[in-house]
């Protein structure tokens, strides 16, 4: 593959049957064409290499969750403690190089206690399945260009005839932090070993994960759903022993292609109950926009709980209690996973005389402790409007100025006479938020249908510029 | 022996539950309302659906009032879900709180629910119908729609049977159509009985009963609505107001708008 460096044809990279005839990356193009007049060469490309190397990552998630990008064209994998998921670890090294092959990839590997010694030993050395110190001593034996230094810092040890690890470890280390950095022997124990940085994985940890591995990848939704079955029963265990219960769950369907796709169900009370989850699964299947494609079939299922809270525990209902306001959460989140978290709301007050916001509607699980609507007068009739527009929509008006309630107006091209009216109620802008917000004289009024509306006039007579007239709302 | 009584237990049984699901009984018919009490509006089985129509598209939004007050009586204090039509929203506005709770319905009590289309709207009526939880379910819809057909009422009949609460479907623009509702309703805004000074009054409707599966006769009421007794009052559209709220005013009145005081 042939990139541009500072305006010289570079291969970036060469594939085994170059290297064998002696071409390295880094030569010119006009070189490696002198050696082997048949090079073939293609342009390099690395934001398709990257999406490449995301999508790999998105497909290893299932070896384990921790799992990280690791610059350039590399994957790091914690597998600690998923080994038994296949067997064991080299079962697990299996794995992962079938899927590479079937991918297409060529895969250079090492497993080792930490990360930054299998990286080494991966990219730098022979690659394989060490266990403790033999990743160690197999370290030692690497050349100092497996500690990544800076070009400079490199070509200084070799030429103090350092030119292994091992003679770098032999020596104290004092002296190489006064000359290469404070951080180089810190850099050296890693790489060795000694000192373990755990791996900021791709997307964070679920509190619980549970997953099934297929021997025969399933198609159809009644497999699914039962190894959903079994993974809830699994999860539901877990939260059970720590006293939780999920408020998020999502599930990772792994095809055997390589696609991943996930799917979260949200409840408004944290929850255990398989029956529930099962339903809710059902509902966001049958709702999805995109309907769940297993192509080939899926080989993994992945439960994950990234979002638990602790539950009281429930006590068993008594003969004829009403069923309260847990039958209604469940009611809110069976119509949220049908139709989204967006269409199920809450009236709830908000402190604003306008009238656009004194109240709003938020998705039922946002909705704080009941706060109180102003109690209006018994005498009065409904003064707000049971229904708004947004925004308010203009109207041609007959009125007497200056604050004459209207006699006519025309809304959406019909005429209506007023018969009854009541106003001004004057309300001002919010200054404080808008500096130019205009002052509003509402009218209720009721037209010779017995059609009642709220109608406002924006800004006042005298004013420029010329006050407009709006409907907000319509009455009963 | 056991086999006998067993079967004659199962034969009273079946009996009574016949005669519970049979609702035409000659019994229940009623020529009108006596005025003053909420009468047959207060008689509107529950666990049953019943269809509202707009006279117009315009008076939409006292069809949806009309609905509404309807479910507040017959939820009996239990949750309200409201399943509004996203064209109901852009036609006629989006639900207001505190107009909700200026006419006497408690907004924490109700649950809204958008919904796309038809189709969802009367998916979301069933599984609301499902819930032990739910008092009564307002379906607020706009226009004719091919979902709406006699195979889905008669599900929403029997999911609201199976269940606890009242359905209440409210079309806008739409035609009335026959349906398995237990009652057919057109409704339409009435001028309201002016308060002093002439202001618009309470939220007055203008009801008419097209069809009850009961065997009750067809009739148009005017009604108003009271939020202190959160009751349906009949109001006689000859004589006038029913309950006095301010100076009385006599039809004639009405238009010239000229001031009496009684």
């Amino acid at each position: 593959m042939v990139e541009k460096v500072k305006g010289a044809l570079r291969l970036a990279a060469i594939d085994p049957a170059a290297s064998r005839l002696g071409l390295s990356p880094g030569m010119t193009l006009a070189d490696a064409r002198a050696r082997t007049p048949e090079l073939r060469t293609v342009a390099d490309d690395p934001d398709a290499d990257a999406t490449l190397l995301r999508r790999v990552l998105k497909d290893f998630g299932r070896f384990t969750p921790l799992i990280a990008l690791d610059p350039p064209h590399g994957l790091m994998l914690d597998v600690t403690g998923c080994a038994h998921l296949f067997g064991d670890e080299a079962g697990l090294i299996r794995s992962v190089r079938r899927r590479a092959a079937g991918v297409g990839l060529s895969l250079r590997w090492a497993m080792a206690d930490t990360p930054q010694s299998a990286r080494a030993l991966a990219r730098f050395g022979p690659g394989g399945l060490f266990a403790g110190q033999d990743a160690r001593a197999a370290v030692r034996r690497l050349s100092v260009a497996a500690l990544e230094l800076a070009g400079a810092d490199e070509r200084a040890l070799r030429r103090a005839g350092l030119k292994r690890l091992s003679d770098l470890d032999d020596r104290p280390r004092a002296p190489m932090a006064a000359r290469f950095g404070t951080d180089f022997p810190a850099r050296l124990a890693r790489v060795l070993g000694d000192e373990d940085v755990r791996i900021t994985p791709h997307r964070p940890v679920p509190a619980c994960v549970v997953d099934r591995i297929l021997v025969e990848p399933i198609v159809t939704q009644d497999d699914v759903e039962r190894v959903f079955q079994d993974l809830v029963a699994d999860a539901v265990d877990q939260l059970d022993q720590r006293g939780q219960g999920g408020r998020a769950f999502e599930v990772f369907f792994y095809r055997l292609d390589g696609h991943v796709r996930r799917i979260s169900i949200r409840t408004g009370q944290p929850s255990r109950d398989p029956a529930a989850l099962q339903r809710l699964f059902r509902e966001r299947l049958g709702a999805l926009a995109h309907p769940l494609d297993p192509g080939f079939g899926f080989d993994q299922i992945r439960l994950a709980v990234p979002w638990t809270e602790p539950i009281a525990p429930t006590q068993g209902r008594m003969e004829g209690e009403r069923p309260g306001t847990e039958q209604v959460g469940h009611l809110i989140d069976r119509l949220a996973a049908r139709l989204g978290p967006e269409a199920v709301l809450c009236f709830q007050p908000f402190g604003s005389h306008m009238p656009e916001r004194s109240s709003r509607l938020l998705p039922s699980g946002m909705v704080g402790p009941a706060a109180e609507w102003p109690e209006p007068d018994p005498e009065d009739p409904p003064l707000r409007p049971l229904q708004m527009f947004d925004p308010p929509q203009p109207v041609e008006t007959l009125a007497e100025v200056p604050d004459g309630s209207p006699l006519r107006f025309r809304w959406r091209r019909v005429l209506h006479q007023v018969v009854r009216s009541e106003g001004p109620e004057r309300i001002a802008g919010e200054w404080w938020r808008a500096p130019d917000q205009r002052t509003r004289d509402y009218y209720r009024v009721e037209d010779t249908e017995g059609r009642r509306f709220w109608l406002f006039r924006q800004g006042l007579y005298g004013q420029t510029p010329e006050p407009r007239w709006f409907i907000h709302g319509l009455f009963a | 022996m056991k086999n006998i009584e067993e079967r004659e237990r199962r034969l009273v049984a079946l009996r009574a539950g016949l005669a519970r699901l049979d609702r035409s009984r000659p019994g229940r018919a009623r020529a009108g309302l006596s005025s003053g009490d909420q009468g047959l509006l207060d008689r509107l089985d529950p666990r049953a659906v019943h269809d509202l129509y707009a006279g117009t598209p315009a008076d939409a939004v006292a069809l949806n009032a009309f609905g509404l007050g309807l479910a507040v009586r017959a939820a009996g204090g239990r949750p309200i879900v409201w399943a509004i039509h996203r064209l109901v929203e852009t036609e006629t506005g989006t639900p207001h709180g505190p107009g909700l709770h200026e006419m006497g319905v408690r907004p924490k009590d109700v649950l809204l629910v958008r919904a796309g289309d038809i189709q969802t709207l009367l998916a979301v009526g069933e599984e609301a119908l499902r819930s032990p939880a739910v008092g009564a379910v307002l379906l607020s819809a706009w226009g004719e729609a091919r979902a709406m057909t006699l195979t889905a009422s008669r599900r929403l009949s029997l999911a609201a049977q199976a269940g606890t609460a009242t359905l209440f479907l409210a079309r806008a623009g739409a035609v009335p159509a026959p349906s398995a509702a237990l009652t057919r309703w057109s409704v339409g805004a009435a001028p309201s009985t002016p308060l002093e000074a002439g202001a618009p009054g309470r939220p007055s409707f203008s009801a008419t009963l097209l069809r009850h599966r009961g065997g009750v006769e067809p009739g148009t009421w005017i009604m108003e609505w009271d939020r202190e007794r959160r009751a349906f009052l009949e109001r006689s559209p000859v004589s006038g107001a029913v309950v006095p709220v301010a100076a009385e005013r006599t039809p004639a009145t009405w238009r010239t708008g000229e001031r009496r005081v009684a």
